[in-house]
C-alpha cells in the first residue's frame, strides 16, 4: 500500500514517518506538499508532527487553510483513513475533523519521554492489529498535548467509543500519575465518528525499531496496511 | 571627520583606528567606521587569541574541513562527512536567557548547514551561578536564568527539529555574572559536496535571503568584546529575537539551492551580520563584492546604511550564484516563501563597497578589513594568588564520619545529579536517529542508511581550569574522547569552545595560554585533530572574571550502531571491573585536589587536578573500544565528579533496580585519615568502570594486562544495594532506591520542587 506523508513547512516528523512506512514497513510512502491538491493515489494519509507554520499563533491554525487540506478532507470524506501525529493531531481538531483542542501541557514545560497508552478501540484502521487494552510504550515530545473539550463532547466521544488510545502505567492502569500532560480522562488520540480519521499525540513512528528503544509504534502503521489489504477495503 | 568619542564607541584604539586610516588612506566614513570595529572586534577578529590558536593539530587523515570555514568536517566513510562546531552565546544568554540562548542554537545551527549539511544533532555545555544558597534553599536568579535558557534553547531545537541528545552543566558562583551558553552542531553532508564560504566570479549574483533586516543586535559583536558592569542589562536591544519557523524554511530551501551546482557559495549572517559575510566571503575568494544597501528587505523604516550593515538580524543568509542560473535558485525559495533579493555582485577590485540608492558609501579593501585586523601578542603573567590555592593541607580537615551520608550528598549534587528535568524539555527524538538517551553517557545518533553512529561528548571542568589551566584543557581533552570511547566509539575530531575573562589582564591571558597549550598536548597526544572552535572572551562583571572554561566536543565514529555502550549494569550476575588505577597515589591529594568532594564537603576549591598521562590514557580509551567492538564488555563509565563510588552509582541509577557489590584495594587508614575518601571520592583520570560476564572476565583482565593499563575485577552486579568495602570492610551501604532517589531529585528539587513530588517512582532508562 501506498502512504502519503504530508508536508508542511514547518512540519519535522515527516521523515521520520517516512522512513517507517518506506524502510522499516517496507510499504510505499511519497511526500505530498502542502500547496499540492494530487495525493497521488495514496491508500492512506499520514500528517505528522512538527510545527506547521511555525505555530506562533496557534498549533496547526493555520494549516487547516492550506491547499493540500481540502483534498484530505475529499479523501477522509469518501472514507479514506488519515492519522494525524502530534502536530498533525493538531491540525486536524483545528480542521474539524476531530473534536476537542489541545492545551499547554499541565507543567507547562516541553515534554520529551516515553509514555505508555492502552489501545481503547481496535475498530479503527490505526489500532486494528492491536488487542483491545493491549499497552505500547510510546514516546511523546510536544509543549501543547493536555486534551480538552466540553463535559458533554467528552461523555459522547465515550459513549460512542471515540477515544482510541488513553495514557496508563506499565499495568494498563489509566491513572493520573501516569497522564504526563494533564489531557481529559488521560486521553491521548480520538477517531472521528465514521472511525476512519485518528489523531494522537504520542509518536508511534518514533517506535518501530528496537535499536529506538521501542517497536511498539509499528502495529499502528501496521494496522492500516492490514487494514487496506482486507477484502472489502475501500 | 571623526572625533575621538565615536572612535572610542566603537572600541577601537588609537592604534587600531590610526591603521584603518592607512588601509584607506583617509579618515573612514561612519558606515565604514562601524564597519571596521565590528570586523576587528575581538569576537570577530580573534585578535588577543589567534596567534596562540595555531598550536591546536588541525591535520589528519579523516580531515575534510579544518578552521577557517563556517565549521570543520572529517570523513566517516561512505563518502559522507561529519560537520560540526561548537559555539558561545554568552553574553546575550545573560542579558536575556530565553532569546540569548535560542538565537546561539539558530547560529550553530546556520553554521552546520551553511556548509551543505543536514544538521542532526545539538548538545549544550552550560555553566550558571551557585545553585544552592543558604540552608540549601536555592538562588532565585540562577533558578530564573536556567529556566530561561532551558526553554530557549528547547523553544528553538524542537520547533526547527534537530534533537538535543545531550551536554552537560554546572554550578560554580563565579559564573553568577557570567553564565556561559556554549551550543554544539552536528551535521552529516556528501563529503564531495561541502558548500564553501566564498564569492568567486566577478559579475556572479549576491543574494540575500532570509528575515528582514532591523535594527536588533547592532553591535552585539562589540558587546561580546568587552565585560560588563551595572548598566549592562540595559544593553537588551543588542540581543536578537530568534524564529526558528524562518530558519526552518532557510534550512531546507538552502539544502535544496545544494543539491543544484547553481551555488558558488553561501554564508549566514550571524555576528557582525552582512559586513561580516560580506567581506569574508570576498577575502576567501579573493574577489571584492559589491551591495546596495537600499535592496536589502528592512523591516523598520528609515534605516541607514550604518545600521543595515551592522544589524545581527537572526535568520539571514547571503549567497553567491552562478551568473545565468538565478531563476532555479530563486524557483526554490519561493517554493518555501522565501523571497531570495539580489543586493550586489561579486567584482575582480578587490573591494567591498556598499552603496545606499547607487550612492557608494562605504569602499574598503576586502583583504585588509577581514585578513589584517590587529593581532595582539598579551602579555602574560601566572596570577599571584594560584600558589595559595593550589595548595591543600589535607591535615587541616577531617574526615566525614559517615562516609554513606557523604556519598549520597555527592550524588544530589546538582553537577552530578540527574539531568533528566532539562533534557526532557528537549525533542531528543527528532529525526528516528537516537541510539542512547541522553544522561547514559556520550550521545550517539546512527547515521541512516550505512549502519554507523556518531557519538559526540562535551567536557571541560572550570574548577580544574581555573587551579591548574595546563591540566585542565589536558583534561578537558582526556574526558570528553574518554566519554566517547566508553560508548565504543573512537574520536576522531574535536571543535572547542574557549570562555575566559578580559584578555588585556595578564593573568587572564596567561591563563588563556596554557589551556591552550594543555588542549594542544592532549589532542596532539590522542591524536584528536581540531577542526574549529570559538573563543570568547571577556566573560567577567565588575572586574571578577569567570573561571577559565575551556569546553571540548569529541566525535567519535562507531562502525557498528548496534554496539552502543551506556553506563548501565545491565545485568544482575556480571563482574565489575575497573580499568585504572584503584588506588590513588597517598603522596600527592590522590584526585582531591579541585574535586566535587573537596567543594560539597568541605566548601573548598583548592589543590591541583590529578594529572592526566596521556600514554595511559590512549591505552585505556583503545582498550575500551576494542573490548566494545568485540562485544567483551557490558557497560562502560567513566569516573569524573564525585571519584569512583559516584561513578559506580551511575552504573547502577535507572538500571532497573541492578545494585552493586565492589571491594577496593588499598589502605584503611593512615596518618591524615584521608585514604578511604581518596579512594571513594579522589577524581584521577584515565578510570573506566566496565562491566563483564564472568566467562569473559579473565580475557578482559589479560588483554588489559598486555595494554599496560591496570585493571581489577572489583566486585559483582546485583541486590538491591549499593556496597563498597575497602581492603574487606564495609565502609559505605545504601539501598539503590535511596540513592536513586537523592541523584534523582538532586537538581530538581532546586528548579523545580511541584515536579519533585509529583514523581514518587523512579523508572528505568531501558
Amino acid at each position: 500500500m501506498k502512504f502519503a506523508i504530508v508536508q508542511f513547512p514547518g512540519s519535522n516528523c515527516d521523515h521520520d514517518a517516512y522512513h517507517a512506512a518506506r524502510h522499516v514497513l517496507g510499504q510505499q510512502a511519497e511526500f505530498v506538499w502542502h500547496k499540492d491538491t494530487d495525493l497521488r493515489g495514496a491508500d492512506a494519509v499520514v500528517l505528522p508532527g512538527g510545527f506547521s507554520y511555525g505555530d506562533y499563533l496557534r498549533t496547526g491554525a493555520i494549516a487547516r487553510f492550506s491547499p493540500v487540506m481540502g483534498r484530505i478532507r475529499e479523501f477522509a470524506d469518501d472514507g479514506g483513513p488519515v492519522i494525524g501525529i502530534c502536530n498533525g493531531f493538531q491540525v486536524l481538531l483545528e480542521a474539524g475533523f476531530l473534536e476537542g483542542a489541545l492545551l499547554r501541557n499541565r507543567r507547562l514545560k516541553f515534554l520529551c519521554r516515553h509514555v505508555r497508552v492502552r489501545v481503547e478501540e481496535t475498530d479503527t484502521p490505526f489500532s486494528c492489529g492491536a488487542a483491545a487494552g493491549q499497552v505500547l510504550r510510546l514516546p511523546i515530545a510536544h509543549g501543547e498535548g493536555s486534551y480538552h473539550a466540553a463535559p458533554e463532547t467528552v461523555d459522547a466521544l465515550e459513549a460512542n467509543r471515540q477515544v482510541v488510545f488513553r495514557y496508563c502505567d506499565a499495568e494498563g492502569a489509566a491513572t493520573d500519575g501516569a497522564n504526563p500532560n494533564g489531557s481529559l480522562r488521560g486521553i491521548a488520540g480520538v477517531c472521528n465518528r465514521r472511525r476512519n480519521v485518528v489523531g494522537l499525540m504520542p509518536h508511534p513512528e518514533r517506535a518501530c525499531e528496537s535499536a529506538l528503544g521501542s517497536e511498539d509504534g509499528r502495529v499502528v502503521l501496521e494496522s492500516v496496511v492490514a487494514a487496506m489489504a482486507a477484502p472489502g477495503a475501500a | 571627520m571623526i572625533e575621538q568619542a565615536t572612535i572610542d564607541a566603537h572600541g577601537l584604539s588609537l592604534q587600531e583606528y590610526r591603521r584603518l586610516v592607512e588601509i584607506l588612506g583617509r579618515e573612514p566614513t561612519l558606515t565604514e567606521l562601524g564597519i571596521f570595529s565590528v570586523m576587528w572586534s575581538e569576537h570577530c577578529s580573534y585578535k588577543s587569541s589567534r596567534r596562540h590558536l595555531r598550536r591546536f593539530p588541525t591535520d589528519g587523515p579523516r580531515v575534510l574541513q579544518g578552521p577557517g570555514e563556517n565549521a570543520g568536517a572529517v570523513d566517516v566513510g561512505d563518502g559522507l562527512a561529519a560537520v560540526f562546531k561548537i559555539e558561545s552565546h554568552n553574553h546575550p544568554s545573560f542579558i536575556e536567557p530565553y532569546q540569548g540562548a535560542a538565537t546561539g542554537v539558530g547560529g550553530i545551527i546556520r553554521d552546520i548547514f551553511t556548509m551543505g549539511a543536514r544538521p542532526i544533532a545539538l548538545l549544550d555545555s552550560l555553566r550558571f551561578g551557585a545553585l544552592e544558597g543558604e540552608h540549601g534553599r536555592p538562588i532565585p536568579e540562577t533558578v530564573r536564568l536556567v529556566d530561561g535558557v532551558v526553554a530557549g534553547i528547547a523553544g528553538y531545537g524542537n520547533s526547527i527539529g534537530i534533537p538535543t541528545v545531550g551536554g552537560e552543566v554546572a554550578f560554580e558562583p563565579g559564573y553568577a555574572g557570567n553564565p556561559l551558553v556554549n551550543v554544539f552542531c552536528l551535521g552529516v553532508a556528501k563529503a564531495e559536496r561541502l558548500a564553501k564560504g566564498v564569492a568567486s566570479g566577478a559579475g556572479n549574483p549576491v543574494y540575500y535571503v532570509g528575515a528582514k533586516t532591523g535594527r536588533d543586535g547592532i553591535h552585539g559583536a562589540t558587546m561580546a568584546s568587552a565585560e560588563f558592569d551595572d548598566s549592562s542589562a540595559d544593553n537588551r536591544p543588542a540581543v536578537q529575537v530568534g524564529d526558528p519557523f524562518m530558519e526552518k524554511l532557510l534550512l531546507e530551501a538552502c539544502l535544496e539551492v545544494m543539491e543544484t551546482d547553481a551555488l558558488v557559495g553561501i554564508q549566514d549572517m550571524g555576528a557582525a551580520g552582512l559586513t561580516c559575510s560580506t567581506c569574508e566571503m570576498a577575502a576567501r575568494g579573493g574577489t571584492g563584492i559589491d551591495i546596495d544597501v537600499s535592496r536589502v528587505p528592512q523591516r523598520e523604516t528609515g534605516m541607514t546604511p550604518y545600521e543595515i550593515m551592522l544589524s545581527e538580524s537572526q535568520e539571514r543568509m547571503l549567497l553567491v550564484v552562478r551568473r545565468g542560473r538565478e531563476a532555479e535558485v530563486e524557483r526554490i525559495f519561493d517554493k518555501w516563501d522565501l523571497h531570495a533579493v539580489r543586493i550586489g555582485e561579486v567584482t575582480g577590485d578587490g573591494l567591498l563597497r556598499v552603496r545606499d540608492r547607487g550612492r557608494v558609501v562605504a569602499e574598503i579593501p576586502n583583504r585588509e578589513l577581514a585578513d589584517a585586523a590587529p593581532l595582539y601578542d598579551r602579555p602574560i603573567r601566572c596570577p599571584a594568588w594560584l600558589d595559595e590555592a593550589q595548595r591543600l593541607d589535607l591535615s587541616a580537615l577531617s574526615a566525614p564520619p559517615d562516609l554513606t551520608r557523604t556519598w549520597l550528598d555527592l550524588l544530589a549534587a546538582p553537577v552530578i545529579a540527574s539531568k533528566r528535568w532539562i533534557w526532557r524539555q528537549y525533542d531528543h527524538m527528532v529525526r528516528t536517529n537516537t541510539v542512547a538517551l541522553p544522561g547514559l553517557g556520550a550521545a550517539v545518533v546512527r547515521i541512516k542508511g550505512t549502519g554507523r553512529a556518531l557519538e559526540m561528548s562535551v567536557d571541560g571542568n572550570g574548577r580544574h581550569a581555573w587551579l591548574d589551566p595546563r591540566e585542565g584543557g589536558r583534561l578537558a581533552v582526556a574526558e570528553a574522547a574518554r566519554n566517547v570511547a566508553c560508548a565504543g566509539a573512537d574520536p576522531i575530531g574535536a571543535t572547542n569552545c574557549l570562555n575566559f575573562g578580559n584578555p588585556e589582564r595578564p593573568d587572564i591571558m596567561w591563563q588563556f595560554v596554557q589551556a591552550v597549550e594543555g588542549i594542544a598536548e592532549g589532542c596532539r597526544a590522542l591524536g584528536i585533530p581540531i577542526t574549529g572552535g570559538n573563543v570568547s572572551l571577556y566573560n567577567e562583571t565588575d572586574g571578577q572574571a569567570i573561571y577559565p572554561t575551556p569546553v571540548l566536543g569529541v566525535v567519535g565514529l562507531l562502525e557498528d550502531a548496534g554496539r552502543v555502550l551506556t553506563r548501565l549494569f545491565p545485568a544482575a550476575g556480571l563482574d565489575v571491573v575497573l580499568l585504572g588505577d584503584a588506588v590513588p597515589d597517598p603522596a600527592g591529594a590522590g584526585g582531591l585536589g579541585g574535586s566535587e568532594y573537596l567543594k560539597r564537603v568541605h566548601g573548598l576549591v583548592r589543590g591541583r587536578p590529578a594529572p592526566v598521562d596521556f600514554d595511559r590514557e590512549r591505552a585505556l580509551q583503545r582498550l575500551v573500544v576494542d573490548a566494545a567492538r568485540c562485544g567483551m564488555v557490558c557497560s562502560a563509565h567513566d569516573c569524573a565528579e564525585g571519584g569512583l563510588a559516584v561513578a559506580l552509582a551511575e552504573c547502577c541509577v535507572e538500571s532497573g533496580g541492578i545494585g552493586a557489590r565492589v571491594d577496593l584495594p588499598g589502605p584503611t587508614a593512615s596518618n591524615d585519615g584521608f585514604d578511604v575518601v581518596r579512594t571513594l571520592f579522589g577524581e584521577l583520570p584515565s578510570r573506566i568502570i566496565v562491566s563483564v560476564t564472568p566467562a569473559r572476565g579473565d580475557e578482559l583482565l589479560a588483554r588489559a594486562r598486555s595494554a599496560g593499563v591496570p585493571a581489577a575485577a572489583i566486585g559483582r552486579t546485583g541486590g538491591d544495594r549499593l556496597t563498597v568495602s575497602v581492603a574487606g570492610g564495609v565502609v559505605a551501604d545504601v539501598a539503590l532506591k535511596t540513592a536513586e532517589h537523592a541523584w534523582a531529585t538532586g537538581l530538581t528539587r532546586h528548579l523545580d520542587p511541584a515536579a519533585v513530588q509529583g514523581s514518587a517512582s523512579w523508572e528505568s532508562a531501558r
